[in-house]
């Protein structure tokens, strides 16, 4: 077999029961080199426990994780030239800064000055110089978090795992702490798993994203790509925001697709992977979606809610035929906003919307 | 509506503020009655003179320490000698408190383990099968223990029958008696404050040290020990002090060679035979003693904070 040096982590047909319940079923991925792979879906969806089995906290039921070619399924955790970036940073309490993060580097039979030489080189890459000598109960949540990254960056593993390491810190740190993982991943070259719930962390900084539901891989892609062509109604769900419009499906060749609206309009359109003639599903986002009060229109229908979210106003429109649909606007005094009760056209352009499979 | 506390932020902390005086006066009007009281009696009595038939008289004497530690010949007035009778004694304690909490820490530890590691139900069940014998007094136990390891006792007719002995084993009145009751008598008190330290152990500590590479033996003794050794110092603190000062096990198992610091004091203040002074005197050592291991502990409690 050949080994390809472009592929960090290769996981192959991993099952993972745990008793009766199957989290995992059946997970295939290719993880590049020097890449900044993002696992993202709801609680509960298998996204943890795939990134333990890679840590090998867990074992798996079924299936191979090759690491640079290396079938690392068996191994104990403390034989994986892997890190993690635990949830709550599970520092070791009694030990100060400089302690924790050298306990790698001791454990791997590094010299203690070429470790505490190591140690202050990845202190200065978190910025947390001044405080190598603090306990973690002196530091804040944000502090916590950047010892944990450069604990797990000190053995400079060949993947980092990150398991939801934002989730505990509040919004503008957490902003702030995305630009500067990002930097860093950029800076170590080294391959980053990184775990999360949240779309927007998913977005804003992977290469590629994973979206996992039910135990199993719904799409891999660029941000681009899972915003722009969700494969199915739950990756174009979970990934922003979407309108979902029961359409009629005529005509499928090359990944287009012709549908019939429900006002009767016919479009053609980008179609999912696998889906079929007939019934169907079209995706249209909330901010693709224009609002024009008089001429001809693809959808109409009737302004009933209005939902200020500041920057932006989400308008309800009941069309009428049936079912509602979001339309997201710009909160500026250069467009125009429906009043409740009145009666509106909605039109968008075919090329932006997206035909799903179930 | 009228009666609702204000709740501000800023208030609510200092609302109760003025009964913490009132909350800990019971304890502090029974610790004063019950232990500072009747320890400064006792360090009076130690610097008395002794009375034939116990009791004291009011008369100062440094008697009784001499008395302690230095042997002055049958009339009193030989040049003085250390006295070892009373030392061995206390080296005997020490030596066999040291053992049980060694042997206390060896099985609570895992006992302890296990227990916090159960899941749901199982937990407070566990716990509840440790504290059992506390519903039985501990004379009692003793007692038991002591009808169940004597010659001809259950324990040798069990292995007498089975044929695995053809002698009974020769338990009672030895110092592995009194160690088997220190054991068995203060079990529980390694168990809970072990296990109460295990149960706020995060685990995802254990799970941090063997992705940094910590090899299962590296992990117990760098990562799980200091983390749990709060617990670990309390337990041996809570079975060494009583341990050093039990009377029931070695009186009970051990016979009159065994005999322990707690017999000795007991001793002076039983019956006629008594000497009130030296029995104070013993005691005042004894908890000089236990104020020297209890001062290590202290220190290393304010280190490990700072």
């Amino acid at each position: 077999m050949s080994i390809d040096n472009n592929i960090a982590i290769d996981i192959q047909n991993v099952t993972k029961m745990f008793g009766e319940f199957t989290a995992l079923k059946d997970v295939s991925l290719d993880i590049k080199d020097n890449e900044f792979f993002t696992l993202l879906g709801p609680s509960g969806c298998g996204k943890t426990t795939l990134l333990r089995l890679i840590a090998g906290f867990e074992a798996v039921s079924q299936g191979a994780i090759m690491l640079y070619g290396q079938n690392i399924a068996d191994l104990m955790p403390n034989k994986r030239p892997i890190n993690t970036v635990f949830q709550n940073y599970a520092l070791f309490p009694h030990m100060n800064v400089t302690d924790n993060v050298m306990f790698g580097l001791l454990r791997l039979g590094q010299e203690k000055t070429n470790a505490k030489r190591r140690v202050s080189e990845v202190l200065e890459l978190v910025r947390l110089s001044d405080f190598a000598n603090r306990m973690p109960n002196q530091l804040s949540g944000g502090q916590q978090q950047r010892v944990a990254l450069a604990r797990a960056l000190a053995p400079s593993p060949r993947v980092l795992l990150l398991d939801e390491p934002l989730s505990a810190l509040d919004l503008k740190l957490r902003q702030a702490v995305r630009l500067e993982l990002q930097q860093i991943q950029i800076q170590t070259g080294i391959t980053f798993i990184f775990v999360t719930h949240d779309q927007e962390e998913a977005l804003t900084m992977s290469d590629r994203i994973a979206v996992i539901d039910g135990g199993r891989v719904q799409q891999v892609g660029s941000a681009r790509d899972i915003y722009e062509a969700p494969e199915n109604k739950f990756v174009a769900d979970f990934i922003g925001e979407t309108n979902l419009i029961d359409v009629n499906v005529s005509n499928l060749e090359a990944g287009k697709g012709s549908c019939i609206l429900p006002s009767g309009e016919n479009i053609t359109c980008s179609a999912a992977k696998g889906a079929r003639a007939g019934p169907g599903h079209l995706s249209v986002r909330p901010e693709r979606i224009k609002i024009s009060v008089s001429g001809k229109s693809l959808l109409e229908g009737t302004a009933v809610r209005h939902i200020y979210l500041g920057t932006d106003l989400h308008v309800e429109v009941k069309l009428s035929t049936g079912g509602n649909v979001t339309i997201r606007m710009q909160n500026s005094t250069q467009i125009q906003i429906p009043d409740v009760g009145q009666s509106v056209g909605l039109d968008f352009d075919p090329s932006s919307a997206r035909l799903l499979v179930d | 509506m009228a009666n609702l506390p204000k709740t501000t932020s800023k208030g609510s902390a200092n609302t109760y503020d003025g009964f913490g005086i009132p909350l800990i006066l019971p304890a502090w009007i029974i610790i004063g009655f019950f232990l500072v009281i009747p320890v400064a009696m006792m360090l009076v009595y130690s610097f008395l003179t002794k009375e034939f038939r116990g009791g004291v008289i009011w008369e100062f004497s440094i008697g009784a320490y001499d008395q302690f530690f230095f042997y002055r010949g049958l009339f009193g007035d030989s040049p003085p000698t250390i006295e070892w009778t009373y030392i061995s004694i206390f080296w005997r304690s020490i030596w066999q408190a040291g053992l049980a909490t060694f042997f206390c820490l060896i099985i609570g530890f895992p006992t302890a383990w296990f227990i916090a590691t159960r899941t749901g139900r199982n937990k407070p069940i566990w716990l509840f099968l440790i504290t059992i014998p506390y519903w039985v007094n501990l004379l009692i136990r003793t007692i038991s223990m002591k009808f169940l390891i004597r010659d001809n006792g259950p324990l040798n007719e069990f292995f007498l029958s089975l044929g695995l002995i053809s002698e009974p084993f020769h338990i009672i009145n030895t110092n592995f008696a009194v160690q088997l009751g220190l054991f068995y008598s203060y079990l529980p008190f390694m168990v809970l404050p072990i296990y109460a330290a295990v149960e706020r152990y995060n685990f995802a500590l254990s799970e941090a040290a063997a992705d940094l590479y910590a090899s299962r033996t590296v992990t117990i003794t760098k990562v799980i020990l200091p983390t749990v050794k709060p617990g670990i110092v309390a337990g041996c603190i809570l079975v060494f002090v009583p341990s050093l000062g039990a009377f029931l096990a070695p009186d009970l198992l051990g016979g009159a060679k065994n005999f322990m610091i707690g017999s000795l004091i007991e001793e002076q203040f039983k019956g006629a035979a008594g000497n009130w002074p030296f029995g104070a005197a013993a005691s005042m050592i004894l908890l000089s003693l236990v104020l020297i291991v209890l001062t290590f502990y202290a220190r290393s409690q304010i280190k490990d904070q700072l």
